[in-house]
């Protein structure tokens, strides 16, 4: 340091010295030059005609004029902006009803728009619909998507709030739409906006993700948590100072229930589970289980008690009841009757009652989303800004279903026209579509896929209905079957009266003649009257941001370890848990079971138990009421595998089928597993190879190095302990034959 | 599936009768550790203790008289009368009664203990077409809800 002080010191004088005379030297050749300059001229000028002079002046003039002109020009331009904007502004307070108030607000709002930093609309949370009736004037921060706000909310009684862009509030800058479109959905950040917002940022128009589902379930839920939840957040003292122009607007129509709406939302509850499926019922009766007396919340955005839902795509179809629809009783395997719901609504304590309640229960709060979790003060906002703190929480917030994109961007005709399959509406509004319409066309191909073609295919012939499948494989269950397999299920699912597309990517779907035109890449064209998008599910991590939790990149979801925490006290499980399984490595999986069995561990890792993920869970398939199937573990037909079935007859013996190929050795039990390949094309009377093998019952190993990885019990029921086991030891097997064994397959 | 193909392809196909199958498995399995603590237990764990937790009892453990339940069928599993849980009529007792205050819940086509029909289901603990590995009898009934 001090060499490079002592550097300095001596350097600088010269520095100095040398930029001084670098200034003087370019001061000197510019006056130099400008007199130069001057001089020739002067010279020309002298020597040329009269008017030279002239020129020159007019010359500067000229450019003189011209800059003062820019400049001039240029400021008149943009303080005439600012005076339109501001105009503009007014004019759309002026505009809805909300009066004085809001023209404060806006004029605040102008004040600060300019300091307005547009990146912070994105933090929006835009709420889902049924929250509420947004009264703010939305103004600067609604983007075009915002739906409800202003207008609509005064009018706005029980009707849904629906996706009607308030074009008119958007701020005149363009930049505001690109950002504020899908993704949003982020918890609120009220804060960000403080200087902008007229608006509650937690009441907020639907969240964008609201419009992947079909617009019918909105509605329909949103009758009756509504009027609550409309006042709910009036009340609810904003962070921002408008706070009390925001409540003015507020529909007068339940100024009563304020205080009620509110008060049916506890302030604590000691176990919180967001999310009202499978997973989180299964951890509310684990917790209730293990820690007596404890009170349970689950917070659900749907307005149904928690329900299974393998039955909306199976047996609900299936029932000869024809109230079915209606009661949601499904007759089980073992004959008995039951409702899809876990249990009786008389199951369940109040919300309000939850702290009181003796001996403790579990409460449910309907139609209310979870927008923000606070997890440094343990606490989690609602979607009508009610707040509750928790000590322990639970992520359970499943997925909504994937769309293709074609069909998103295809338009409002062909999106009425779509359904979206996940809840009981969507059952409710197609069960009663399949008996309207002419043709129905499924896209997709996997467990849902298959399953609703094969269930309205039985109803095909009765209603008159033409049921189309179309997916891009090359055969039903082609993700999770391997060929041959799968080739038999698409046989099958076609006997239940199918037209399976196969090969078929979706180009375009639009709507022409009253009909829904879809277009395949290959150039085929499919006329049909409603699709079933059935391509995925999308899980819900809309949490993620305002909890800091992390997403993970590969299977999506939210990740959490092996004993499916994310953090301290917040734990996830089912659809939307990205976990890490001891056996089997990490994973997302969206199954029934699998949901039951990670809510369980969950619930049991909130009472303390510490237990990894363990117990693999398993999951099934029926296509119609004939064949079905149960599996377990990683079942990617992208694996290697091995198949054993039985035969059909047992009338040929080894011997003759040797001496008629007149092959090789026929299997033994103790040779290769190569070798037995041999015999399936030594079946019953010759000719032996062109035989049509029946896959009747059997089992397929699933091989990941050698490791039996996922089983699939094709038609042979009650053996899944023994998969379970084989899984668990993760033992390579040098004879799967001799596993196969384990599995008596030919017994019933 | 022709010969060449079974070759060729990354799925290998076995057709066996029941004569292959006759002769007892070699495959070797691994003992299981009957204290392993993560493994699900049964009713009874391993310490002797009941486990509430287990998908046989259904909602029983869990609902509205579930601390009733608790207390009743704990004092039945402890006894040590001849009479196994005669000293738990009391407890029996005011379970009862609780249970006929939600009778949608707990129907009353039945008896006590361990053949709930109460709780109205265990398939969230089973898949629905098969039996759960850790069932007792009572898993495999699921009266209805209503």
């Amino acid at each position: 340091m001090f060499k490079c002080k002592a550097v300095w010191n001596k350097l600088a004088p010269l520095v100095r010295a040398s930029s001084t005379l670098c200034l003087q030297n370019a001061r000197k050749s510019v006056l130099r030059h400008g007199r130069r300059l001057e001089m020739v001229q002067k010279a020309q000028m002298s020597s040329g005609p009269a008017g030279g002079g002239g020129e020159n002046t007019l010359y500067y003039v000229l450019v003189g004029a011209t800059c003062l002109g820019t400049g001039v020009y240029a400021y008149r331009t943009v303080s005439g902006d600012k005076e339109r904007y501001n105009e503009r502004m007014i004019d759309l307070v002026n505009r809805p009803k909300q009066g004085p108030r809001a023209a404060e607000a806006v004029t605040e709002v102008v004040a600060g728009s300019k300091e307005a930093p547009l990146e912070s609309i994105p933090e929006l949370s835009l709420e889902p619909v049924k929250s509420e009736p947004v009264e703010e004037p939305t103004l600067t921060e609604a983007p075009v998507e915002e739906p409800l706000v202003t207008e609509a909310v005064v009018e706005f009684t029980e009707s849904e709030p629906v996706t009607e862009p308030l074009v008119e509030a958007s701020i005149p800058e363009p930049t505001v739409e690109t950002l504020v479109t899908e993704s949003v959905v982020e918890a609120s950040v009220p804060e960000s906006i403080i200087e902008v917002s007229v608006t509650e940022p937690v009441a907020e128009a639907p969240a964008v993700t609201q419009s992947e589902e079909p617009l019918a379930s909105v509605v329909e839920s949103e009758t009756e948590p509504t009027p609550v939840i409309i006042t709910a957040h009036v009340p609810e003292a904003s962070p921002v100072s408008e706070s009390a122009a925001v409540s003015e607007p507020a529909p007068a129509a339940e100024p009563v229930e304020s205080t009620a709406a509110h008060s049916d939302v506890p302030e604590h509850a000691p176990y919180l589970l967001i999310g009202g499926g499978t997973a989180s019922f299964a951890a509310a009766r684990s917790i209730r289980a293990r820690d007596p007396g404890a009170r349970v919340l689950i917070v659900t955005e749907e307005s149904e008690l928690p329900y299974m839902r393998p039955p909306l795509s199976k047996e609900l179809w299936f029932s000869d009841d024809p109230k079915a629809t209606e009661t949601l009783s499904f007759k089980q395997w073992n004959g008995k009757e039951r409702s899809i719901y876990f249990q009786p609504p008389s199951f369940y304590v109040s919300p309000t009652d939850l702290a009181k309640v003796e001996n403790g229960g579990v409460a449910v709060l309907t139609g209310r989303k979870v927008v923000h979790m606070d997890v440094r003060e343990n606490k989690v906002k609602l979607s009508d800004g009610a707040e509750i703190s928790y000590e322990k929480c639970l992520i359970a917030t499943g997925g909504v279903p994937r769309n293709l994109q074609v069909i998103d961007r295809a338009g409002e005709e062909v999106m009425k026209r779509t359904t979206l399959f996940r809840k009981i509406e969507d059952f409710r509004s197609l069960e009663k579509i399949s008996r309207e319409v002419k043709s129905i066309t499924i896209i997709g191909g996997g467990f849902l896929g298959s399953e609703l073609a094969c269930a309205l295919g039985r109803r095909s012939t009765d209603l008159g209905l033409e049921v189309i499948q179309m997916f891009p494989e090359k055969g039903n269950m082609g993700k999770v079957l391997p060929e041959y397999l799968s080739n038999w299920t698409t046989e099958k699912v076609r006997k239940e009266g199918v037209n399976i597309i196969m090969d078929a990517v979706v180009k375009n779907v639009s709507y022409k003649n009253d009909k829904l035109e879809i277009k395949l890449k290959d150039g085929r064209l499919i006329e049909t009257d409603h699709v079933v998008a059935a391509v995925g599910l999308e899980p819900s991590v809309e949490l993620a941001k305002s909890a800091g939790l992390e997403v993970d990149s590969d299977f999506g979801g939210y990740r959490v370890n092996a004993e499916l925490q994310a953090r301290s006290n917040i734990w996830v499980a089912g659809d939307a848990a990205c976990f890490y399984d001891i056996k089997l490595g990490r994973r997302r999986v969206e199954h029934h079971d699998h949901a039951v069995v990670s809510g369980r561990l969950a619930g049991e890792n909130m009472t303390g138990a510490s237990k990894p993920y363990w117990h693999q869970s398993m999951f099934w398939s029926d296509l119609g009421p004939d064949v079905g199937y149960e599996a377990i573990g990683i079942v990617d037909s992208s694996l290697p595998t091995v198949g054993v079935f039985a035969k059909a007859t047992a009338k040929d013996t080894p011997k003759a089928a040797t001496e008629q190929s007149g092959t090789g050795i026929r299997s033994e039990s103790e040779t290769e597993a190569v070798a037995v390949t041999l015999k399936a094309e030594t079946t019953a009377p010759p000719p032996p190879v062109q035989q049509k093998e029946d896959y009747g019952k059997g089992v397929v190993f699933y091989l990941r190095d050698n490791v039996v990885v996922g089983i699939v019990l094709w038609n042979v029921f009650n053996r899944m302990p023994i998969a379970r086991k084989i899984i668990k030891d993760g033992e390579q097997h040098a004879d799967l034959n001799e596993v196969a064994k384990l599995f008596n397959i030919h017994e019933d | 599936m022709s010969y060449l193909n079974i070759f060729m392809s990354k799925d290998r196909i076995i057709f066996v009768t029941k004569e292959d199958h006759e002769a007892p498995s070699n495959a070797e399995l691994i003992e299981d550790d009957p204290n392993d603590p993560y493994e699900d237990h049964g009713l009874i764990l391993p310490n002797g203790d009941i486990n509430w937790n287990c998908p046989c009892l259904g909602g029983m453990a869990s609902g509205p008289c579930g601390q009733q339940f608790k207390d009743a069928f704990s004092c039945f599993h402890y006894s040590k009368e001849e009479v196994k849980g005669s000293d738990c009529v009391e407890n029996f007792r005011s379970m009862q009664e609780c249970m006929q205050k939600y009778p949608e819940l707990y129907p009353q086509e039945d008896d006590n203990d361990s053949a709930p029909s109460g709780g109205a289901d265990n398939a969230p603990s089973d898949s629905v077409p098969t039996s759960s590995p850790e069932s007792t009898p009572a898993t495999t009934e699921n009266p209805a809800a209503s």
